[in-house]
């Protein structure tokens, strides 16, 4: 299993790599800021999809062991949220406060991404066992139920963001609303 | 009406042209044989314009492939690829509406209206990117003058050919297609307005709009309608098909305007492809002397 986490860890850093290897070949297209948004944005989503995957794979799977992966892909949505974040306050707005601001309290798809991200602060931070050992189990996992806000922005975020080609965020979002819903019936049965 | 002429033409920091021919080359050879009759031939006898920006240019590679041509897929890099079969030729434009002459001019007709110019213009999308690209064609106003519109004509609307099997990916655009465009007479006849057929000295790559299209530059890229197979006169306005989309983020003249954002992102500045720091966007996209008066009396921010 200690190898697992290591494939894992290895697979999780992938695109990050691919991203930089791009970069180096002078593979990022004609606007290649717009393609690392891009590709750090993508990512992020996939990651938190992939974190709401964990507890009904292994449900259904019968795989209780997966358990042991979520935190690590949930970070891993959290730090390819701060390199896309980045990628905007730097890249995009060269640290620009004012104008920041007037994109986050104006522009509602900016508004949603900023939730997105912002709800996973308090999780990464409290992801380790000694915050759980701190706030009990329970108050814990209640916190960490904010993941599904932060999903379900990220997806409108998307959706909000699109022109007029909505197809790739209306499947992350048909994913976000199978997974949750899978979670609702669960809890009741 | 009186003409500002930008100073100190020059033609330096030009593409080297071993760079885009050989670039051009690899794309022949990706191409199907039927287009490479068309696409990418020399287009001779093109006179310098006194219209043109000195600005540098923007490498042939980027204005190739990055695009927005919905027909051929929503990212910029797929009509590039997703165009390279689309046929040309034969290639047939319909005049019609508000028109004494009425007809269906062949392409090579149109070629020969008027003589070929090069005019480097500023390209500001509404996306706030913008390049600057070395356009060849002649003032949409020596196609209009021939056709002699009658004096109802107060608009000019044009359509992009449209073909569901050749445009497979148009399906998935979000778009209704055909894609329509419109200019006001006075836009349309505006010296700076180009019935374009060509670019970096060559007849258009089909992203790019082969193998007639408009280009305004005054005006944000999507009004700078592509592979255009109808050109209608018109009384009343005519729709626009980003303007049927989504009326509140896209407006019937789409004048550069960096005092009015689009409702997601700002207009004040913009990312001139290949350099890293953002530039302030120019009111009419840097062209306000020469069109500013079109708009007079005009309030831009309801006519967006």
């Amino acid at each position: 299993m200690r190898w697992g986490k290591v494939v894992a860890f290895a697979a999780g850093l992938a695109p990050l790599l691919y991203l930089v290897w791009r970069g180096f070949q002078q593979q990022l297209g004609a606007n290649p800021i717009e393609f690392i948004t891009h590709a750090t944005g993508d990512w992020t989503l996939r990651f938190l999809v992939l974190t709401l995957a964990v507890t009904p794979l292994r449900k259904i799977l019968g795989r209780p062991e997966l358990a042991q992966y979520r935190r690590m892909i949930g970070l891993f949505a959290f730090f390819y949220g701060c390199l896309h974040l980045m990628t905007y306050v730097w890249l995009d707005k060269f640290f620009d406060v004012a104008d920041i601001w007037k994109d986050v309290s104006k522009r509602r798809f900016i508004t949603m991404g900023m939730l997105s991200m912002v709800v996973m602060i308090p999780l990464a931070v409290t992801s380790t066992a000694g915050w759980i050992g701190r706030m009990g189990g329970r108050r814990w996992r209640l916190l960490h139920q904010l993941v599904y806000v932060s999903a379900a922005a990220g997806c409108i975020h998307y959706y909000w963001l699109v022109k007029s080609d909505v197809r790739l965020p209306v499947v992350y979002g048909a994913i976000t609303i199978l997974l949750l819903t899978w979670r609702v019936v669960y809890s009741r049965r | 009406m009186i003409i500002r002429v930008e100073k100190g033409l020059r033609y330096s920091d030009v593409t080297p042209r071993a760079d885009y021919v050989n670039r051009r080359r690899f794309l022949a050879g990706t191409i199907g044989l039927g287009s490479v009759a068309w696409a990418g031939a020399k287009l001779p006898g093109v006179t310098k314009s006194r219209l043109s920006t000195d600005e540098k240019m923007t490498p042939y590679q980027d204005v190739t492939t990055y695009n927005n041509y919905y027909e051929f897929g929503t990212a910029k890099d797929q009509p590039a690829v997703n165009a390279a079969a689309f046929r040309t030729s034969p290639w047939t434009v319909r005049i019609e509406g508000e028109v004494a002459k009425p007809q269906v001019l062949d392409l090579d007709a149109v070629m020969k209206m008027a003589p070929l110019e090069e005019r480097i213009y500023r390209h500001r999308c509404v996306e706030a990117w913008s390049m600057v690209v070395p356009w060849i064609g002649f003032p949409l106003a020596a196609l209009i003058q021939k056709m002699a519109p009658t004096s109802k004509a107060k608009y000019v609307a044009f359509e992009t050919f449209f073909d569901s099997k050749q445009m497979p990916r148009a399906q998935y655009g979000g778009l209704p297609f055909p894609y329509v465009e419109g200019l006001r007479m006075d836009e349309a006849m505006h010296p700076l307005t180009l019935l374009c057929v060509g670019l970096y000295g060559e007849t258009l790559p089909n992203q790019n709009g082969a193998p007639l299209r408009l280009v305004v530059p005054w005006k944000y890229g999507f009004k700078g309608i592509k592979s255009i197979a109808r050109i209608r006169f018109t009384e009343k306005a005519p729709p626009t098909t980003w303007n049927l989309a989504n009326a509140g983020e896209y407006g019937f003249y789409s004048n550069v305007n960096p005092g009015v954002d689009h409702p997601r992102w700002t207009q004040s500045k913009e990312r001139r492809i290949g350099e890293f720091f953002k530039r302030d966007t120019l009111m009419f996209n840097g062209y306000g002397d020469q069109v500013a008066g079109l708009y007079a009396g005009m309030d831009l921010r309801k006519n967006f």
